[in-house]
């Protein structure tokens, strides 16, 4: 398989949040960067992401959850992608996360955290360093 | 060609909506057209809606609040109700806000986090425990399912004793703002549509003191909306809310009195002071002129607000108590009937009590030691707040014709205009932010070296087990004939065009949990599937 010219993402909102303002700016900022962009909507259980993810062969999830279920649900989808071959794919996380869960969140498997202030420059610049393109 | 000015920090000044601000502002800047400003408690209420205002009493001091277990929450309640607070405010959890019982597999990791979680009316009676309903106001931020938890609140005050005529609160049951903005709906737009006004007609008859609807500009602005399509966005959820009322049979002075809103104080001082006095003129133009309304309470905008969530900083974190001084004032010189103001930790986490406090205080001071609540709208003549209420009322009157072009509101947002538009803002502000266009004080500029920061918040996540574990005592103690009865009942006037909330109500008294009262409802209404799209 000859290699894409651009990195492929899928944006999501894992659970029950529905504050989805964070997720559609980074989504749009990705694809200003040149980046293809799949937004999965709300309410979707790690299972769907990961589903989602393998079927549209992305390089980075970048997840999203600011209702304080993140250190359950993150976990969970990086434990999926790895179950079922995803394992290449880099993990991402952002929204309002104390910053005391996120070594047990990196241990896990998360790639990086992103926390309230990050610039969508800051996403893009860590996504271009370590995606891994297929 | 625009003038030059050199002497000046910026090219254009312009506020959140795009509206050119002048140097100054003169006399000739006030039209005839301002001049419907009026006194307060007059038509079109510009000035406020009460002659008196705050000298009569003060606004209502109300801190949205809830987490964790029933029993947390109404420790925190009671708290804040010592502390001087002077209406309760109930946050629920997100499976509870979407009718998902504790152990339903998508609740998982969600139990208790935003806000309390309610299964069953047991867990309202534990919420309300020693809180006397006849004497406390409480508003409750429910929408896809707020015609259970408005029953559940019913039904303890019966047990408390206390008659639904003397139940004083609000409940938000605003959910065209839910699929535009916020994101826990449940059911299509058209049967939820059905289920708000079938409580506009219960309560107005049994509950008759009770707001039936907080139309919610509040996170349409957290999404990321200016201050005009604040105004524009929920006053034409409100038109749909009001008409589909009428569709249904009702008179406008019956219920049109008992609708409220609900709106964002946000960082532009002068601009949040001018929106809250043109959403309330254009509000009373549009009860008076489009539906008739003669009751002058169907004309009144009364409204509670809270300071904006995403104005709030992760860094440097006590600079928000500054931010929101800045904003609960705004809110208070715009007139408002109640106030939430947010904690300086909620970037970060559930704030503390003692954050919650300082955000208390914080409203406290302006009450009581600042003067400004001893005079009614003092910034009413001002040249500049007279011109900006007129240019925001005009801005926002126009994207009402908009929506009205698409159909209404609930059109509208079926083809993702409203969604579109708040998208574009937000990243629109986002740009401005990391172009330096917009200071943020401690994020894009003045920053310093911060150690992470130390006792914050946390929901213990034994809470969801112990949750789960009371729901199914309860399940296997109570009479489950009289359940299934009571949801077979509910269930058939769902298919029916009969008012919902009597059923609703035995269902709950027959303890009835959420999941399965909302379930019953799935089943006969659907479910609603929003199409993702991104601008």
């Amino acid at each position: 398989m000859s290699q894409r010219s651009f990195i492929r993402v899928l944006v999501a909102k894992p659970g029950l949040d529905g504050h989805d303002r964070g997720a559609k700016i980074v989504a749009r900022a990705l694809r200003d960067a040149g980046m293809e962009v799949i937004y999965t909507g709300l309410r979707q259980t790690p299972e769907q992401i990961v589903e989602a993810a393998l079927q549209e062969d992305v390089d980075v999830v970048a997840l999203s959850c600011l209702s304080g279920a993140h250190n359950y649900l993150f976990p969970k989808v990086v434990e999926l992608l790895r179950q079922q071959g995803g394992a290449d794919i880099l993990v991402l996380g952002g929204g309002v996360i104390p910053e005391e869960d996120i070594p047990a969140l990196k241990q896990s498997g998360v790639k990086e955290i992103f926390t309230p202030g990050t610039t969508t420059q800051a996403i893009v610049e860590f996504i271009r360093a370590h995606a891994i393109q297929k | 060609m625009e003038e030059k000015k050199p002497s000046e920090r910026k090219r254009s000044f312009k506020n959140t909506s795009n509206i050119e601000i002048k140097r100054v502002y003169a006399a000739q800047d006030v039209t005839s057209d301002d001049g419907a400003m009026g006194l307060p408690g007059e038509y079109p209420f510009t000035r406020g809606v009460q002659p008196t205002m705050y000298r009569g009493r003060f606004w209502t001091m109300r801190q949205y609040a809830g987490m964790a277990s029933a029993e947390e929450s109404n420790a925190r309640y009671r708290y804040l109700l010592e502390q001087g607070q002077t209406g309760l405010s109930v946050a629920f959890d997100l499976p509870t806000q979407i009718g998902y019982d504790s152990d339903h597999p998508l609740a998982q990791g969600e139990i208790g986090k935003v806000g309390v979680a309610i299964d069953s009316l047991e867990d309202m009676e534990v919420l309300l425990q020693g809180i006397p309903l006849d004497k406390v106001s409480t508003s409750m931020t429910i929408n896809a399912p707020a015609a259970v938890l408005l029953a559940m609140y019913m039904a303890v005050a019966e047990k408390q004793g206390v008659s639904l005529a003397r139940l004083n609160g609000t409940i938000q049951n605003d959910i065209l703002k839910e699929y535009a903005a916020r994101g826990t709906y449940i059911f299509p737009p058209a049967q939820s549509m059905r289920l708000i006004t079938d409580i506009f007609a219960f309560c107005s008859e049994q509950v008759p003191e009770w707001n039936t609807i907080s139309i919610s500009g509040y996170h349409i602005r957290e999404a990321g909306s200016s201050a005009v399509q604040e105004v524009a966005f929920t006053l034409s959820n409100g038109i749909a809310y009001v008409q589909a009322a009428l569709d249904a049979g009702l008179r406008v002075d019956d219920f049109a009195p008992r609708l409220s809103f609900f709106f964002n104080s946000h960082v532009d001082f002068f601009e949040e002071i001018a929106k809250f006095r043109a959403a309330r003129r254009l509000w009373a133009k549009i009860m008076t002129e489009r539906f008739g309304a003669q009751n002058p309470r169907s004309q009144m905008l009364r409204f509670h607000t809270q300071t904006g969530g995403s104005t709030l900083t992760a860094q440097q974190p006590d600079n928000n108590i500054i931010r929101v001084t800045l904003q609960a004032l705004a809110a208070v010189l715009g007139g408002t009937q109640s106030l939430h103001t947010n904690s300086r930790d909620e970037a970060l986490a559930l704030p503390t009590e003692e954050s919650v406090r300082i955000a208390l205080r914080t409203q406290q001071i302006i009450a009581h030691e600042s003067g400004v609540a001893d005079v009614v709208d003092p910034l009413g003549g001002s040249y500049y707040i007279e011109n900006l209420t007129s240019s925001i009322e005009k801005a926002a009157a126009e994207q009402i014709a908009r929506i009205d072009a698409y159909g209404g509101a609930v059109k509208a947002i079926e083809r993702g205009v409203m969604q579109r538009d708040i998208q574009d803002s937000a990243y629109a502000w986002q740009q401005q932010v990391e172009s330096k266009e917009r200071v943020v004080v401690g994020v894009n500029q003045f920053q310093i070296r911060e150690s992470a920061p130390r006792g914050l918040e946390r929901v213990d996540a034994s809470v969801g087990e112990r949750q789960k574990t009371k729901l199914a005592a309860l399940r296997s103690r109570r009479d489950n004939v009289r359940v299934q009865a009571a949801l077979a009942s509910l269930t058939q006037i769902a298919a029916s065009n009969d008012n919902l909330m009597p059923a609703v109500l035995e269902a709950v008294r027959a303890y009835a949990t959420l999941g399965e009262i909302c379930d019953c409802l799935r089943r006969v209404f659907g479910e609603y599937r929003p199409e993702e799209t991104l601008t």
